[in-house]
């Protein structure tokens, strides 16, 4: 039984119905218990994490780079005629083990514009990233590994 | 209530981020028809999906709010959907992408170009 | 007044990038390329519906923008998914 989820999936039948009357109340509960309790089946390995204060200002940092990249990405996108951006792939060893922490990271630089994760390998943990315009790879390095690394090690592991 | 007798506080923002995320979207997309390389067109959509759809739901939720009087914030669960899908199908495009061309099933164009100068300089 | 403005404005850029998305889908000249403008375009469409139904202060559309959510999804994962492997359910 996953507990985590009962509150989640009551709070998204209660907004999807758009009522707080007792009895969608009850329902979704009674929902919420069910797809919990067979959600265990689904995925038996749990995450476990910590620390929800460092996780809120993690969401804010994130938050805050995708403003700044989506900035990045229109004005790279608006010069393009007169000159292309330079991709390129970018291999970043990690410290990360945490399946979930790596699937969080996998969705926090693929939601950010200008970065998409392009491939990992579980033998050695490295990452590899693909950005749209790799001008410097210290400061891209800097940002996965300490802007969004550190804190996702201390939230998951 | 009809539109345009919405209240300031709730119509400003509103229209603010609908010409912010307006713009967003149109430049993703202009990036999908003018960037040369598919490495460098699959960042582009992101725009859209992240800014360009978050303002327009932010501005629908004020807006519905405005009209009918009370909290309407059901629009946070397409937000959701779309933060968890969005980059679910970008990454796996960028894995079928990196597997196609391992399999030289198609060729990047660089190469393309190339080959079609060397055949070029050989007669 | 302002807000009407906006949702025009809003709806010329949506369309105007459905139009940008269609061309790319036209061009391909990958099978990724297409499937990556056929994700923008259900997007976009999404967008337009959440526009439309603010202009027309109908509740209704936002159940229409969500199953475009899901479905949308569903067929841009599938349609990568077939690329990557060349069936959809394994066995």
């Amino acid at each position: 039984m996953r507990l985590g989820l009962v509150p989640l999936l009551l709070a998204f039948w209660l907004l999807l119905n758009q009522s707080l009357a007792p009895g969608h109340w009850l329902l979704g509960l009674l929902f919420a218990v069910v797809v919990a309790a067979l959600a265990k089946r689904l995925r038996p390995l749990g995450a476990r994490p910590k620390r929800p204060l460092l996780a809120v200002q993690l969401l804010w940092h994130v938050f805050c780079d995708i403003v700044r990249s989506n900035i990045a990405v229109s004005s790279i996108i608006l010069g393009a005629p007169h000159r292309q951006p330079r991709i390129g792939f970018l291999d970043i060893p990690l410290d990360l083990r945490d399946p979930h922490a790596l699937a969080t990271l996998a969705m926090i630089v693929t939601a950010t514009p200008g970065t998409v994760w392009a491939g990992h390998d579980q033998a050695n943990n490295i990452l590899t990233l693909h950005i749209l315009d790799l001008q410097n790879e210290s400061v891209w390095i800097h940002t996965i590994k300490e802007r969004y690394e550190r804190p996702l090690r201390e939230i998951f592991e | 209530m009809p539109l345009s007798e919405l209240p300031l506080w709730f119509a400003l923002p509103a229209a603010l981020l609908l010409i912010l995320s307006g713009l967003l979207t149109l430049i993703g997309c202009l990036g999908l028809l003018r960037l040369q390389d598919f490495y460098a067109r699959i960042h582009a959509p992101t725009l859209g999906t992240t800014l360009g759809a978050g303002g327009v739901l932010l501005a629908s939720m004020l807006v519905s709010s405005g009209l009918s009087g009370r909290w309407v914030i059901h629009e946070v669960v397409i937000g959701l959907f779309l933060v968890m899908t969005a980059p679910v199908t970008t990454l796996l495009l960028m894995r079928a992408a990196r597997f196609r061309e391992r399999a030289h099933l198609v060729r990047p164009p660089e190469r393309q170009e190339t080959k079609r100068s060397a055949e070029e300089d050989t007669p | 007044m302002l807000l009407p403005a906006a949702l025009y404005f809003a709806l010329c850029c949506f369309g105007i990038a459905v139009i940008f998305a269609t061309v790319r889908l036209w061009l391909g000249p990958s099978a990724q390329d297409r499937i990556l403008a056929l994700d923008t375009l259900y997007i976009n469409g999404l967008l337009i519906i959440l526009t439309l139904g603010m202009e027309l202060g109908s509740l209704l559309y936002f159940d229409i923008a969500l199953l475009i959510a899901l479905f949308g999804f569903v067929g841009s994962a599938a349609l990568a998914k077939f690329l990557l492997r060349g069936e959809l359910i394994e066995p």
